[in-house]
């Protein structure tokens, strides 16, 4: 069958875009367990208790945006919850603190994206794998996390700073308003720009995309800077938060990011999947410890819950995918 | 006749891809103990026959007798268990494991379960004895020996199923001289003790050495059969091998344009890359069509993959169109204007899970953004225009590259340069894959593109491909350039003469 080119015709529909055809039994999942929720609680669908699942959310969603663009790259970043504690502990030292609020944050964020480049700097100029390079990360940065901050937790005076975590902004936490402008500017970026069409074309075949003039290994290490920066962003907002940093915090963070991406219908080797999927998954995992909390269950079940929901999400796209 | 029947006979043998007829009609007969070479250009069904007798897959029509009874069998390891080994060009070897885990992969001695590894030790050793190389360690990491002592390993394998028939795909490829030698003499032995070879080459003064008898094949059937290996003249070898049935349709070669003052499109001067090639200079003018002759292994695909920046060279340089390219970067290279259609489409060339139009924009990206934002609607556009120029169906743009057929993957790679607006592209074996309607098309397109002044270097392993598609022609073998000529002053036989026996 041959359809007429049409010249300037929308280059995919809106839907497809989102979410494409395989993620609707992601669509299903989410729909079931706020269904679930909402007949479980009453308090559950408030309004106040629905901003609490997008300020939870915030901090693991905004780390999932950078982790999608790097598994779509074909690669996986580790370290980002020692990125967290690291760029935290950093920015809350007595230091740090006495440069004021600006100062923390810019040092948090900074530190984050440093650590990020060397990620990138290992992986696209040393040619170490991914998986290794940010494992040694992950163990280097939660160390020096401890080193820095002796082990103790290290208490936010700033209380300019401790409203980022809990000022209301037109009603909304900020925290949300930075989660959702992360998303937004990753959107765009993943879809609408060069560098994403690039980002996907390394994932789907670096060795053609290479062939094709790319230059593969600045835009891995771009790539794993953005993925640093995302978590120094999520950093700020936990540290906020928490009104503390620590070296102990944002344990296994990188393991629900790359959870939500993969039941988001991001394809582990790269070269396919949404951000809005991920997103979705990010919800997924917010949604239901808020239920879990809500019922006062305990915490063992809730990982097996998530523990089955990432194995159920992943079977019915295998099959959405092998059917079509 | 009371003698008992021969060891393997192939008879009216035929086997259809979906648009290529790889096997007519073949027939061969197999006798004990005899060095049996298979002789034919690329496409004439030597792999796809190896594959059929080595159980991979399965004909459509005629029969194979094994040892006088019907043979059928639809797995590998059923005609490993009859004593039909196989050792392919690409060694099959697992890198990271021993020597002697590899013998006996698949089939380890064992009780319950649990490997004899003593048993296997000393079988392997004695394998390697035989085989007259025990300085290789049973227990040797088999990535840490060199190519020829790993074909040995491969032959060892071979052996351990007690292989009656052994078949090799031009195992020398890989190997110097004096490893040659001594897999010759192993050859030798192993056809003293009974054993059948059958024997892939291009190389005529191998043949010559080793064989007994041989059996050319062309255009998938059998040509000539049991001919003395010895005796037989080469000049009827290679009319043998060249006599086509099928015709390529090429399209008219117009008159060679007068020499004119622009510095060519392409300019290779005394490139070498160590182990691949060396000292290779030429030019490509724009609007002429260089075709590159050579075997696989010849150096062609590495000299492509360095010229383009895939690559670095070890002495030597490229200019494009008069001015020095900077080495070693594949982006510098797109960004002179220099395209290349990678000889493993697949592997190198597509984004198979994207859509044509993604494939094709690929490196034309900055043309339709502003700001790294793209343009979707012009990009899409701008695509669908050169996809209809080149006829590629089906005609959505949008489709999804892996569902296209080989013939129209290859056009969307071509679109790919032709939408960067390249002045030389650069093309690895553009028909491999490709069905015979869907060649003709691509011809024309090759030359058109030529007309429009594109420098256009071509690459193929089919010699009448590279005769009647260039305007001037280089014979590339092991890594030289021991020939330079007008196409039309060359035919196949003197190539082929050139490429397998060196006489420039």
């Amino acid at each position: 069958m041959s359809r007429p080119i049409v010249a300037g015709a929308p280059p995919r529909s809106l839907r497809s875009r989102l979410f494409g055809l395989h993620n609707i039994g992601l669509i299903a999942a989410f729909v079931a367990i706020v269904g679930a929720g909402s007949i479980l609680s009453p308090y559950f669908l408030t309004a106040s208790n629905v901003l609490t699942i997008l300020t939870t959310a915030s901090v693991i969603g905004v780390i999932s945006v950078g982790m999608t663009f790097i598994i779509l790259a074909g690669g996986i970043d580790l370290s980002v919850g020692a990125i967290v504690a690291l760029a935290g502990v950093c920015a809350t030292t007595s230091a740090s603190q006495s440069l004021g609020w600006f100062a923390m944050v810019a040092i948090c964020i900074a530190v984050a994206a440093l650590v990020g480049l060397l990620n990138g700097v290992l992986i696209a100029y040393g040619r170490m794998v991914p998986f290794i390079a940010t494992l040694a990360m992950l163990v280097a940065a939660r160390g020096l996390a401890q080193h820095i901050s002796g082990g103790v937790p290290q208490t936010v005076e700033d209380a300019v700073f401790n409203n980022i975590g809990s000022a209301l902004v037109l009603g909304v936490p900020f925290p949300v308003w930075v989660f959702a402008a992360v998303v937004v500017v990753g959107w765009i970026g993943l879809n609408r720009t060069t560098f994403g069409r690039r980002t996907i074309a390394i994932g789907g075949n670096a060795e053609a995309s290479r062939l094709a003039g790319i230059n593969v290994a600045r835009q891995t290490l771009v790539l794993y800077i953005i993925s640093g920066l995302c978590a120094g962003i999520a950093s700020v907002l936990l540290t906020a938060r928490l009104t503390s940093g620590s070296n102990d915090v944002g344990n296994l963070y990188e393991l629900d990011a790359i959870a939500a991406v993969i039941i988001g219908g991001t394809r582990l080797s790269g070269g396919r999947g949404t951000l809005a999927g991920s997103i979705v998954g990010v919800l997924i995992f917010t949604l239901i410890s808020n239920i879990f909390v809500l019922e006062n269950l305990p915490s063992d079940i809730q990982s097996i819950a998530k523990g089955v929901i990432i194995v159920a999400a992943v079977l019915l796209q295998g099959r959405g995918v092998s059917s079509k | 006749m009371t003698s008992a029947p021969p060891l393997l006979q192939v008879r009216a043998l035929s086997k259809g891809f979906p648009g290529v007829r790889a096997l007519a009609d073949v027939s061969m007969t197999v006798e004990r103990g005899e060095v049996h070479c298979l002789l034919g250009q690329n496409g004439a069904g030597k792999s796809t026959l190896i594959k059929i007798l080595a159980g991979a897959q399965a004909p459509d029509g005629g029969e194979l007798l094994w040892c006088g009874e019907p043979l059928t069998f639809r797995h590998p390891t059923a005609a490993l268990a009859r004593g039909i080994a196989t050792i392919y060009q690409e060694l099959d070897l697992i890198g990271g494991l021993s020597v002697e885990d590899n013998v006996f992969l698949g089939h380890e001695p064992q009780t319950f379960g649990f490997s004899k590894r003593a048993a296997m030790r000393s079988a392997t050793r004695a394998l390697l004895e035989r085989l007259g190389c025990a300085d290789i360690a049973a227990g040797a990491i088999v990535e840490t020996l060199s190519p020829a002592q790993q074909q040995l390993v491969s032959v060892a394998r071979a052996l351990s199923y007690h292989a009656r028939l052994l078949i090799m795909d031009e195992p020398t490829a890989v190997l110097d001289r004096g490893e040659v030698n001594t897999l010759f003499r192993i050859i030798r032995e192993l056809a003293a003790d009974g054993v059948a070879i059958v024997y892939i080459s291009h190389r005529l003064d191998e043949i010559r050495d080793i064989g007994d008898v041989v059996t050319v094949l062309k255009d998938g059937r059998t040509i000539g059969e049991r001919l003395p290996a010895k005796t037989t003249p080469t000049a009827q070898l290679v009319q043998l091998m060249t006599g086509r049935n099928v015709e390529y349709p090429f399209p008219v070669r117009p008159p060679a344009s007068p020499p004119d003052a622009r510095p060519p499109a392409l300019r290779v001067a005394h490139l070498s890359r160590q182990g691949a090639f060396e000292d290779v200079s030429f030019e490509v003018r724009a609007g002429e069509i260089v075709g590159l002759a050579g075997l696989v292994g010849s150096g062609r695909s590495e000299l492509l993959e360095t010229i383009y920046g895939a690559a670095r060279a070890t002495a030597g340089r490229v200019l494009v169109a008069g001015a020095a390219l900077r080495a070693g970067s594949t982006e510098a290279a797109v960004a002179r204007g220099i395209g290349l259609a990678p000889e493993e489409r697949k592997r190198q060339g597509l984004l198979l899970d994207d859509s044509v139009f993604h494939n094709v924009s690929l490196p034309s990206l900055g043309r339709f953004a502003r700001g790294g934002f793209i343009d979707a609607r012009r990009e899409l556009a701008a695509a669908a225009g050169v996809l209809t120029s080149l006829d590629v169906r089906p005609a959505d743009p949008q489709r999804i590259v892996r569902e296209l057929s080989g013939g129209n993957q290859q056009k969307v790679v071509v679109a790919r340069w032709l939408l960067r607006e390249c002045a030389l592209l650069m093309l690895d074996e553009p028909t491999r894959g490709v069905d015979v309607g869907a060649r003709a098309d691509l011809y024309a397109l090759v030359r058109a593109l030529a007309a429009d002044g594109i420098g256009i270097l071509l690459v193929s392993s089919e010699i009448p491909e590279v005769l009647g598609l260039a305007d001037r022609v280089l014979v590339l073998r092991e890594g030289r350039v021991i020939a330079e000529s007008p196409a039309a002053g060359l035919d196949e036989a003197r190539v082929l003469d050139m490429i397998m026996a060196g006489h420039a």
